[in-house]
């Protein structure tokens, strides 16, 4: 045990990412002065090194899968009657595309609904025009939703920090892609952290800098391989967000800014994060 | 987000009742496996290293996915892997018939300081590291942590969760997570990083 044992769970704290700014700063302040800490705080890492760099996830076996795929459609009962309602060919992701009960359970799901409107709001814009894929409004959507929450619930960082070299390492072994952290605080971008986000069921980056009041999210993910390069700039309920794809990486860019300002963004991200 | 589809307006008007029940109950279904399929590794995962025992951990997990499919509209679309890992925990309680203090009941404090003597029984450090798999004996390590800090550890280490959402499952204070988790490290560094731990433990 340390000298100070009552900073333990504190350095532990930091470690985890779990303490607000003015506790991860005092204890940061702590750590600069103190040997026996700093030598906790590197245990505790080597701990989680050791975890982290070991294989040590358990995955379901397929059989079980199977198991619990066929017990939920014996719970739903028999499908409803696909006559009742006209179709249009269902799109369901990946291992979930059903060819029978489920292709008649997708024919009355809301969500058909619910991108026929989607579709219809996106074919009213004009800009609808000039965006690569059309298909790719309910993401804009769910990106959007995703930079409000962040706002709202005061849940805008899980890592609050304006040290590049802390958010970066912070994404390894929580997202299996390295998205790159520069920093851009002397172009009027400061970081102010980083953070996960789900986005389609999957995890994404979000790397969070400011422009002056407003906030500008960064998710980051693997870019799809049908994804086309170069960058776009639109507008979205209000919202500007900018796409790109660089070095394997699909970045969007969403914030209430000004979209001008936003491709500025866009440009001094991509200079300053290719080397 | 997940329940959004659900909420928009039918453009189904003509469906008789019957139809409409099938449909409601599918729609269910549809969205469980949306939000609860993609975490049943993290399920398996943890059930794996509650029960140590492979046979043991999918049967866990099946009955988890009933209860947690039959307990869907309970859901308030909080994030559904801590949601659906409360309730693995809980079937996993149930299957050891209910020993509940096993993981709850005993005080922190009688951990602190030295090791519990039942892992030093089951597993020294030196048997640990005859084992050539590095993989294997942090594994084994691990499996051989007493709870609560073998949960804590899994939940925090592997499935990333927050202290906040590993409280909500275990069902105690967040201090308490804190103080679980900072002993169960410790465990494993005295364990597996024999200098640096003597070294903190002057």
């Amino acid at each position: 045990m340390s000298l100070h044992p009552e900073k333990l769970l504190l350095i532990h704290g930091l470690v985890d990412g779990e303490l607000d700014a003015a506790n991860a700063i005092a204890i940061e302040a702590h750590l600069k002065g103190c040997a026996d800490c700093r030598a906790e705080l590197e245990q505790i890492q080597a701990v989680r090194d050791l975890i982290a760099a070991a294989p040590l996830h358990e995955r379901a076996p397929e059989s079980l899968h199977k198991r619990i795929d066929l017990m939920i459609d014996a719970e739903a009962g028999p499908a409803p009657r696909a006559s009742a309602a006209p179709g249009r060919p269902g799109f369901e992701p990946g291992r979930f595309a059903w060819a029978g009960s489920g292709m008649a359970a997708h024919v009355f799901s809301g969500r058909w609904a619910s991108g026929l409107v989607t579709g219809l709001v996106a074919a009213s814009l004009a800009l609808a025009v000039v965006m690569p894929q059309l298909t790719h409004t309910d993401m804009e959507d769910q990106l959007v939703q995703s930079h409000v929450r962040s706002l709202l619930v005061g849940h805008l960082v899980d890592i609050p920090t304006s040290n590049r070299h802390v958010v970066k390492p912070w994404f390894n072994g929580k997202v299996d892609f390295a998205p790159p952290v520069p920093e851009l605080a002397d172009e009027g971008f400061p970081l102010v952290g980083g953070r996960l986000d789900y986005i389609d069921d999957h995890e994404i980056a979000a790397i969070v800098y400011r422009r002056r009041l407003h906030v500008i999210n960064l998710f980051v993910r693997p870019a799809h391989t049908l994804s086309l390069p170069g960058g776009v700039v639109m507008r979205h309920d209000g919202y500007s967000l900018a796409r790109w794809t660089e070095g394997g990486l699909e970045y969007w860019a969403v914030s209430d800014v000004d979209p001008a300002d936003l491709k500025l963004f866009r440009h001094v991200y991509v200079s300053r994060a290719t080397p | 987000m997940m329940s959004r589809g659900l909420r928009w307006p039918r453009l189904v008007t003509s469906a008789d009742r019957r139809t409409k029940e099938a449909q409601g109950r599918h729609e269910q279904a549809d969205a469980f496996r949306r939000t609860m399929m993609p975490h049943m590794d993290a399920a398996y995962n943890l059930a794996r290293y509650l029960t140590r025992d492979a046979n043991m951990a999918e049967d866990i997990v099946q009955d988890a996915y009933l209860r947690a499919y039959r307990s869907f509209d309970t859901w308030r679309g909080e994030a559904a892997k801590p949601w659906l890992l409360m309730i693995v925990r809980n079937c996993f309680l149930n299957s050891v018939g209910g020993a509940p203090e096993r993981f709850a009941g005993r005080p922190i404090h009688d951990y602190v300081g030295e090791l519990p003597p039942e892992l030093i029984d089951v597993s020294t450090p030196e048997s640990l590291l005859a084992e050539k798999n590095e993989a294997a004996m942090l594994r084994a390590t691990i499996e051989q942590l007493p709870e609560p800090f073998r949960e804590t550890l899994v939940l925090r280490e592997l499935e990333e969760l927050s202290y906040k959402e590993i409280a909500a499952i275990a069902q105690v204070p967040i201090g308490t997570i804190m103080s679980r988790l900072a002993r169960a490290r410790q465990m494993v560094a005295d364990l597996l990083l024999p200098e640096t731990a003597r070294e903190a433990r002057r």
